[in-house]
């Protein structure tokens, strides 16, 4: 059964679109090496040909697990896991902000029952919830009884939603059989390190077996544990995404050898995030000053481990009760006391229907994104790589006005050896520009300083007064492309630049680094 | 003695209650405690009390000196 399962794999499957599958023992071909669309995406339409077909049902319309597929479908966190066997020097339990996004706060515990409810309510009014994942506030696992609860009774009554769990795998192995009995087929598996003398400077104590354990010791266990659980689920043909949380100077080197490590176990996906640190947090590393990394940093990391288990880019780092798209957060709108007023009808024929209308959509933005890498392949030209960002809401559109932007998506265009090739490479938070329809000057430069490594924003409108201070920082802002799909405002864009150097206009410089924003949001 | 629960600085995060032996500790006012009459100090069950070692915040988990410490029977 297992042997099948892998050698089904081995045989038909190929990259998709920011998917890609590994297997055990099994050389990766790196997606860059095909000459296709770069790095993170490797390059298809990623359609159901390109994969076993149960394989694609169970990652299409996964926001966490298809870059493609969060431009468009949305995932709800409950928080029933308030416990956790393990401590981090990155996490302080007692830390919640109602203006704080990061995994681990939570401002309302659920009880299984209202974490049922609650689903139930947001998928009714949220058509395109597809995914709902337990991540804590706690480990998933370390609260056995309130997630299965809430599993079995979410397999009951809503069988088209897709459950997953986040885990620090320390108690994973014991629950496989039981993941597996709820047709769970997304477990997300924190790994930070795969040597204890680093794990040392992670972790200061895990509670295993009746104690609590410290030092060295505690990360010898927790490694073997975290192996051994992701082995089982690839053995079960349950996919894996390894989340690694980026520390400079503590693990930024090692990840590289984690990626291989979690690859040759079967990891579907590798998650590598930056370190979120300030001392307010109260966090160990808060306190001490350990800084997170610049996107340059964090991004080298990302590259260097490129052709191990397929590279995510998309994470938003959600809170423990997040509910929306990724980057957008609804969860206000659902709180105990309101879902519990709310009559809820769970009508599974009206959310098919809105789903078949969001992959019409979906279609149509894969369709534009060939349609423009072809004609400007056709254009021929010069060797450039740069980023640029975009300010979209969704639906793989530039569609977002500059002042309402809380993130910006960056991708890489890389135009080279007469292939050209567009790759989503991460996203930005940033202070929200606009208050009460006046903006903020002071929030400028923080903004710039997000996009400081970029040419270009393409948005759907701006104001003057941005503009030019973007002008003035080297940035260009571009509002000829809104309400146009991504790929075609990025090549669109990229040809004219192109065509400005070839005339002798402008020169292509290089752009700096631009620094990950860290703490809350200064605006709600 | 018996263990106590620091209401305080207890984030209510569950981790304690299904540890206990005794299953003395219970959810109350949204934080936990500790039936101080049930309470064995873990002594017969482990080598640690076992709210002591889940517990993720320092100091919270406390001796309660208004108890005699536990004898096993």
């Amino acid at each position: 059964m297992e042997s099948a399962f892998e050698t089904s794999i081995t045989a038909k499957l190929k990259p998709l679109s920011g998917i890609k599958i590994v297997v055990a023992g099994q050389a990766a071909s790196g997606c860059g090496s095909k000459g296709g669309e770069g790095k993170a995406s490797c390059g298809s339409a990623g359609g159901p040909e390109d994969m076993p077909a149960e394989i694609w049902e169970k990652v299409k319309n996964h926001p966490c697990y298809s870059e493609e597929a969060h431009h468009h479908y949305a995932r709800m966190h409950v928080a029933v896991a308030p416990a956790c066997n393990i401590q981090c020097n990155y996490c302080n339990r007692k830390y919640d902000c109602s203006n704080e996004s990061r995994p681990g706060v939570v401002s309302q515990k659920l009880t299984a029952d209202q974490a049922v409810k609650k689903v139930l309510a947001v998928a009714s009014e949220i058509p395109q919830m597809t995914v709902l994942g337990i991540a804590g506030p706690g480990d998933a696992l370390a609260n056995p009884q309130k997630t299965f609860d809430t599993f079995r009774q979410l397999h009951e009554t809503a069988p088209d939603i897709k459950l997953c769990l986040s885990t620090n795998g320390l108690a994973l192995p014991d629950y496989v059989d039981e993941i597996a009995k709820y047709n769970v087929d997304h477990v997300t598996i924190t790994i930070n390190m795969i040597d204890p003398d680093v794990g040392e400077k992670i972790y200061p104590w895990i509670f295993y077996q009746h104690k609590r354990i410290t030092g060295r010791a505690a990360s010898e266990i927790l490694t073997q544990r975290q192996m051994l659980g992701l082995e089982m689920l690839t053995a079960r043909g349950i996919l894996t995404k390894i989340n690694s949380v980026l520390i400079p100077g503590i693990n930024d080197q090692h990840l590289i050898e984690v990626n291989r490590a979690v690859k040759a176990r079967g990891a579907f996906l590798h998650n590598i995030m930056p370190l979120i640190s300030e001392a307010e947090h109260g966090t160990v590393y808060g306190l001490t000053g350990q800084r997170g990394p610049s996107a340059q940093e964090l991004k080298d990391v990302q590259d260097a481990c490129m052709g191990g288990a397929n590279l995510m880019r998309h994470c938003r780092q959600c809170r423990a009760d997040a509910v929306g798209l990724l980057g957008e957060d609804r969860s206000n709108e659902f709180t105990i006391a309101q879902v519990e007023k709310m009559e809820v009808v769970y009508d599974l024929d009206k959310r098919r229907a809105y789903q078949e209308k969001v992959e019409a959509e979906r279609q149509a933005q894969q369709a534009a994104k060939q349609a423009a890498v072809a004609a400007t392949q056709a254009q021929g030209g010069m060797n450039i790589k740069l980023l640029v960002a975009v300010a979209t809401k969704g639906q793989g559109k530039i569609n977002q006005h500059f002042g309402h932007a809380t993130e910006f998506q960056i991708y890489e265009i890389d135009a080279g050896n007469g292939n050209i090739a567009t790759a989503f490479i991460g996203h930005r938070r940033v202070d929200l520009y606009c208050q009460g329809g006046y903006g903020e000057d002071e929030q400028l430069p923080s903004i710039v300083n997000a996009i400081n490594d970029c040419h270009a924003l393409l948005v759907a409108k701006i104001g003057a007064c941005p503009r030019d201070e973007l002008q003035a920082a080297g940035i260009e802002a571009v509002e000829q492309f809104a309400h146009e799909f991504i790929e075609h405002g990025l090549l669109g864009w990229f040809n004219d630049y192109r065509a400005r150097i070839a005339r002798g206009e402008i020169e292509h410089q290089a752009r700096g680094d631009a620094s990950i924003r860290q703490g809350a949001y200064l605006a709600a | 003695m018996a263990y106590k629960i620091v209401s305080s600085s207890c984030t209510a995060c569950s981790a304690c209650e299904p540890e206990c032996p005794n299953v003395a500790i219970v959810e109350k006012n949204g934080t936990f405690v500790i039936k101080p009459e049930k309470c064995t100090e873990c002594i017969g069950h482990y080598d640690d009390a076992q709210c002591l070692a889940a517990c993720p915040v320092e100091n919270t988990v406390i001796i309660d000196k208004n108890y005699p410490r536990y004898v096993a029977p």
